[in-house]
């Protein structure tokens, strides 16, 4: 982010600490309301960001490139999506976790088409929120979910994947 | 949430008696990063915050038990992609609005968008990949919304 907007950025934030801070002073109900959610919302993701982060860093000091390239990389074939599809099934969290691992993914070597569908089976995969929705949906209603997109989400990472790399795409952090 | 900290934990420390100074360099990786990207999820926590105080149950059920099945399928398939909710809120809410007539297509899509497209990570995701990537990832993580969506609906005889 550049620096000007990351210091607008910064007084918005401040701005909205003190709009909330007020109302829980004057008992402004609406603010207390938003000033509550902020709360459970933070908690929820930055309870867990700090455990990502420190993988994401691990993985970038003693992970080889060469180990990526080759299991996930463009000669990797069929099997980097099947790898990155369990890989994701073990993490957590909302998309803001996939994202930063995503990238950390493809900075060392792995193929744009797997990046994408681990996005994708990040989202709908996780193991532990899988339990949940089958347990309050009912098993059907999770199986067609897989079935149906986790082909899809292959398929079209394939295309948009191969038509990245036509175009010569790079990916770059902090665009 | 346990697990997770229980294996970085781990990790953390078999690394730090392999190789000391590699593990700190982990570290100082680790909160780079995260610095980098903490305005963008302070953003969207504030606007989730807001946003949330207009989303509540009961106006998730009045836009989605709409008599109409196709215009609900098309909220729920829009609703989902603009806000954000974790699982633990999501399934219990969508176990209750079954209980409430709400069709499973309907909920398939709310909760499938819900997790696939995301219009409030848009700022983060550009971040990493760039504004064209992540509107096109968007826009075809929401197709296949609606494809699970329809089928879910036509496995549970809800349409045809």
């Amino acid at each position: 982010m550049k620096k000007k907007k990351l210091i607008i950025n910064i007084l918005l934030i401040l701005l909205f600490t003190i709009i909330i801070g007020i109302s829980y002073l004057i008992k402004f109900k609406t603010g207390i309301q938003i000033g509550n959610n902020t709360l459970k919302f933070s908690k929820s993701m930055f309870i867990m960001i700090p455990g990502i982060f420190i993988l994401i860093g691990l993985f970038e000091v003693w992970v080889k490139r060469e180990t990526v390239v080759k299991h996930l990389g463009k000669e990797s074939g069929i099997r980097g999506y099947f790898i990155v599809m369990v890989l994701s099934g073990f993490t957590m969290g909302g998309l803001y976790v996939a994202f930063p691992v995503a990238y950390t993914l493809y900075n060392k070597g792995a193929k744009l088409s797997v990046v994408f569908t681990f996005i994708g089976a990040f989202s709908i995969c996780r193991i532990p929120m899988t339990i949940f929705e089958a347990s309050y949906m009912g098993i059907k209603f999770t199986i067609i979910r897989y079935v149906v997109s986790l082909p899809l989400i292959m398929i079209s990472s394939m295309l948009l994947g191969k038509y990245l790399e036509k175009r010569n795409y790079k990916v770059m952090e902090g665009k | 949430m346990y697990y997770l900290y229980g294996i970085t934990g781990l990790f953390l420390i078999i690394s730090f008696f392999i190789d000391k100074k590699k593990t700190l360099k982990a570290l100082k990786i680790s909160i780079k990063k995260f610095i980098k990207v903490l305005p963008q999820f302070l953003n969207i926590i504030i606007i989730i915050s807001i946003l949330f105080i207009f989303l509540t149950d009961s106006v998730i059920l009045k836009y989605l038990g709409k008599d109409n099945l196709f215009i609900s399928f098309v909220t729920a398939l829009v609703l989902g992609s603009i806000t954000l909710m974790p699982g633990f809120i999501v399934f219990p809410l969508a176990g209750i609005l079954v209980t409430k007539g709400i069709s499973y297509m309907v909920l398939s899509g709310f909760t499938t968008t819900l997790m696939m497209v995301g219009i409030i990570y848009i700022p983060l995701e550009k971040s990493y990949f760039g504004i064209k990537v992540a509107i096109i990832r968007n826009i075809i993580f929401f197709i296949i919304a609606i494809i699970v969506g329809l089928i879910t609906g036509i496995v549970y005889g809800e349409i045809f």
